[in-house]
């Protein structure tokens, strides 16, 4: 394997593992509104992923320095491309991460209400775009000879990149869903495990559809597996939280995230943003990487550090295991 | 198009006040963080309620702040590719190097490990605990190491080539990148800036309660139950912050020298126009006070220390120092076009240096002044020392005390001094950012030639007027909270965690919780 391939399915790794963990962060966040009935519950949801939420966005952090360090080219075309919905995402990821920390700082209603608020759209919103970043990414956007983006906002939001957006922001409201279940204890519990089997019914209905549009459009074969691994792997966990297996249902949705991303991945390679203006000016893992000097260095640090930061972030699930349920909730103060 | 209004123009703009917004968190971040690492220590190995108390206190205003911090630090990294692809292209190779050894050697530490922290406090041992506040600690100092290395870079480019095929700057040499003199000048001065930030931080708020209850001393009251109970932690805080200020400060103050030095070798037009030295001079002379007139290209009134410039930049009071208009030709002659290209913002770069040297250094002094006056037994006499848990007095010599009137006002000076640091930092990036220009990268890319040429005027209009109103409601939001918890003080009835949680491992025995403790509500929750 040559040294750019090994970097683009590192990258794949790193957003891959960020749609996982963030994934279920963002559909906590939009369970807020639509399964707590009140702040309590609310407030359990949000402490499911509390002591984790900040490590999971890091995976962010890390795919994108990882690809302005192997793929200066993708990184650029890509952040000046989409600027308008990455400058969203940005807005959303701001006050969201502030909203958490400052939510509980004051004991009064508006406040309290305010950053609830912000919660679930900051929540939502990321969840849609994201999709709808990478639809487009996958199925190729007007880049010029210069390998500089030449369309307009609009041209980013095609049927396709929104039903994109759709199937992302059900899917992790189903992730999320499957996560409460597995991380809550009482009524909220088995009211989690209902709305995941709703929401997880709209995502296999949503999964094939787009699925199918992008296999058809952009699919290899490569990609194909990689599909049927997701379709039959939401099925499975629909059919897992139903006999109240948590655990595997949260491990299968999971899968599901993962095969669904490994498609996009596998159906870009080896180009990693297609031109829809021409198929020469497509920016392809050769041409948009780093220098092989740069590229060693950067395996060696990856190489080291991913499996240390996989292992302690393992732990902090492992110390924050225990289920939780409006009885732990703390009086606010 | 209209000059103020060109893509590159607003891109800068936007690039400033995004960064200087981001930077007024970081160094309080990076010092409070290990301020109540500290702190949680002393608690640790003495058990001192004091201490936990102080821990506390201290840990909530660093968590208030670093939230701030991690969200604006996202919109750093996105900008680059956003607002910069032609400087992304260009750099990417050398550049996205350390930016991604930062977030895979630190960000993930300090992200996963606050988590643990501030959930942690009944679930770890309080050793392990302790060690996770110290993990957060180091994080952000090796997070600062890589970025100030990315940035010394910009300042001065090593270890790389530039490639004949595609033009552009390639990594030949990570370790020159990461340990040349420039990034560890700039990571010293830095990291002493951010210790003087926090410890400023500190003496404040504990002057401000101290002072408070000291005055109501003096009118002849009580102190009520909660304010006592408050005093030991505030006083730990004080000496606590007025011995990082004072070490801090000097460390700053060395290390600027230093840097100072090394950027009349790297850069000197930076520190030409710094001193607003318009014509090459031996020896050269320190300026307190001018007003340049660009167009002509000398001052119209300046006050002068002679010799002390050359002895800034060579260590001797007669050396040459090259002027403005010099190198200015000089670079006309190297890279094209007109000298006045080649100059940056004399009035920012003059006054972005004093008030940094100004701000920093006259809350060092501050610090040194209050170290001297609180002092316990030093040069005191007996009768003067004040016991453990009492407000001290402020003591010039042996015997003799601050008048009431300057007493009132050292402490009111302690507090008002507060955010100096802050203001100092500011100025000092925005001056070596200034001075740096017409180039981004330092005689290799005009930053003209760096931003994105496929974003519109509108989308960047767009996103720099949200980013401003955005952080301006979080700048208020965030110093309201900070007011409140700051005015509020530790809270004395917490008591410390009674137990020292064990540690269990995956497959370890099942006794570590008892059943009496499965309903127990969380000590820590949103």
């Amino acid at each position: 394997m040559h040294l750019h391939d090994f970097w683009f399915l590192l990258i794949a790794v790193l957003w891959i593992g960020y749609f996982f963990l963030e994934g279920f962060d963002f559909g906590i966040g939009v369970l807020t509104k639509t399964l707590a009935k009140d702040r309590t519950e609310r407030r359990v949801l949000i402490n499911t992923i509390g002591p984790v939420w900040d490590g999971n966005e890091v995976w962010l952090i890390t795919a994108a320095g990882a690809t302005f360090a192997a793929f200066p080219d993708w990184y650029a075309t890509l952040f000046s491309g989409f600027y308008l919905p990455l400058l969203a995402v940005l807005l959303c990821l701001i006050v969201r991460g502030v909203a958490f920390e400052y939510r509980h700082k004051r004991n009064e209603e508006r406040w309290q209400r305010n950053w609830e608020n912000a919660i679930f759209w900051c929540s939502l919103l990321p969840a849609f775009l994201w999709g709808v970043a990478f639809a487009n990414m996958v199925r190729g956007v007007p880049i010029g000879p210069d390998k500089n983006f030449t369309g307009g906002v609009l041209d980013l939001l095609s049927p396709y990149a929104l039903l994109g957006g759709l199937f992302t922001l059900v899917l992790f409201t189903f992730h999320g869903a499957v996560f409460a279940a597995l991380k809550t204890v009482g009524d909220i519990r088995h009211r989690a495990r209902a709305h995941a089997a709703r929401y997880g019914l709209a995502a296999a209905a949503l999964a094939a559809a787009f699925l199918a549009w992008t296999q058809a459009e952009s699919g290899n074969g490569r990609s194909l597996p990689a599909a049927v691994v997701a379709v039959v792997a939401l099925l499975a966990a629909l059919a897992l939280n139903r006999t109240g297996r948590e655990g595997w249902a949260f491990a299968l949705s999971g899968v599901t995230v993962v095969a669904v991303f490994a498609m996009v991945f596998l159906a870009l390679f080896p180009d990693v943003m297609p031109s829809s203006s021409d198929p020469a000016w497509s920016l392809t893992v050769s041409d948009a990487s780093s220098s092989p000097y740069t590229l060693r260095i950067m395996t060696w640090v990856a190489g080291f550090m991913t499996p240390v930061i996989v292992g302690y972030q393992a732990w902090t699930y492992w110390v924050f295991r225990k289920r939780i349920g409006t009885q732990h909730i703390p009086a606010a103060h | 198009m209209n000059l103020a209004l060109a893509p590159e123009t607003l891109a800068r703009w936007q690039f400033g006040i995004t960064t200087v917004y981001h930077f007024l968190f970081v160094p309080l971040t990076i010092s409070l963080a290990a301020i109540t690492a500290g702190l949680q220590t002393a608690w640790v190995r003495t058990d001192k309620e004091k201490y936990f108390h102080a821990t506390k206190f201290w840990g909530k205003l660093f968590l208030i702040n670093i939230a701030m911090g991690v969200v604006t630090g996202l919109v750093q990294e996105f900008q680059f590719g956003m607002n910069w692809s032609d400087y992304s292209r260009f750099v990417g190779d050398v550049f996205g190097a350390p930016l991604a050894m930062e977030a895979l050697l630190a960000f993930f530490f300090e992200s996963t490990f606050i988590g643990l922290w501030i959930f942690g406090w009944d679930k770890l041992p309080k050793k392990i605990h302790c060690a996770c506040i110290w993990i957060v600690a180091v994080g952000t100092i090796l997070s600062s190491y890589f970025i100030l290395a990315a940035n010394s870079w910009m300042q001065h480019p090593v270890g790389y080539r530039i490639d004949k095929a595609t033009g552009k700057a390639q990594l030949t040499d990570i370790w020159a990148v990461l340990t040349q003199n420039t990034t560890l000048v700039v990571v010293f001065h830095t990291l002493t800036a951010a210790f003087l930030t926090g410890a400023a931080f500190v003496v404040g708020v504990a002057s401000f309660h101290l002072w408070r209850a000291k005055r109501k001393q003096l009118k002849g009251e009580e102190l009520g139950e909660k304010q006592r109970k408050q005093l030991p932690a505030m006083l730990a805080s004080l000496r606590v912050g007025l011995v990082i200020a004072v070490i801090a400060g000097l460390g700053t103050a060395l290390s600027g020298d230093s840097l100072g030095k090394v950027m009349f070798e790297q850069q000197p037009m930076k520190m030409a126009a710094a001193e607003a030295l318009w014509d090459t001079q031996a020896p050269a002379p320190f300026s307190v006070f001018a007003v340049g007139d660009v167009s002509k290209g000398h001052n119209s009134v300046e006050i002068e220390i002679p010799g002390l410039l050359s002895f800034l930049s060579h260590s001797n009071f007669s050396d040459p120092v090259p002027g403005i208009n010099d190198i200015a030709a000089q670079e006309a002659a190297r890279y094209g076009g007109q000298p006045k290209d080649y100059i940056p913002s004399i009035f920012m770069t003059f006054w972005g240096f004093r008030l940094m040297i100004g701000f920093g250094m006259t809350s060092f002094v501050a610090a040194l002044i209050g170290l001297w006056t609180t002092r316990r037994k030093l040069w005191l006499a007996p009768e003067y020392r004040v016991g453990e848990d009492e407000i001290p007095r402020l003591m010039l010599t042996r015997t003799r005390e601050m008048s009431p009137f300057f007493t009132k006002w050292s402490w009111r000076i302690g507090i008002l001094t507060m955010g100096f640091p802050l203001i100092a930092n500011s100025f000092g990036w925005i001056f070596t950012e200034m001075g740096r220009q017409p180039w981004g990268v330092y005689g290799l890319m005009k930053t003209g030639n760096a931003v994105s040429p496929g974003v519109s005027q509108g989308e960047v209009i767009t996103s720099m007027t949200v980013f401003t109103a955005l952080y301006a409601i979080l700048a208020v939001v965030e110093v309201k909270l900070l007011v409140k918890y700051g005015s509020a003080g530790p809270d004395t009835d917490e008591k410390p965690p009674t137990k020292d949680p064990r540690l269990r491992m995956p497959g370890g025995d099942r006794g570590a919780e008892l059943p009496e403790d499965a309903d127990k509500p969380m000590t820590f929750a949103y």
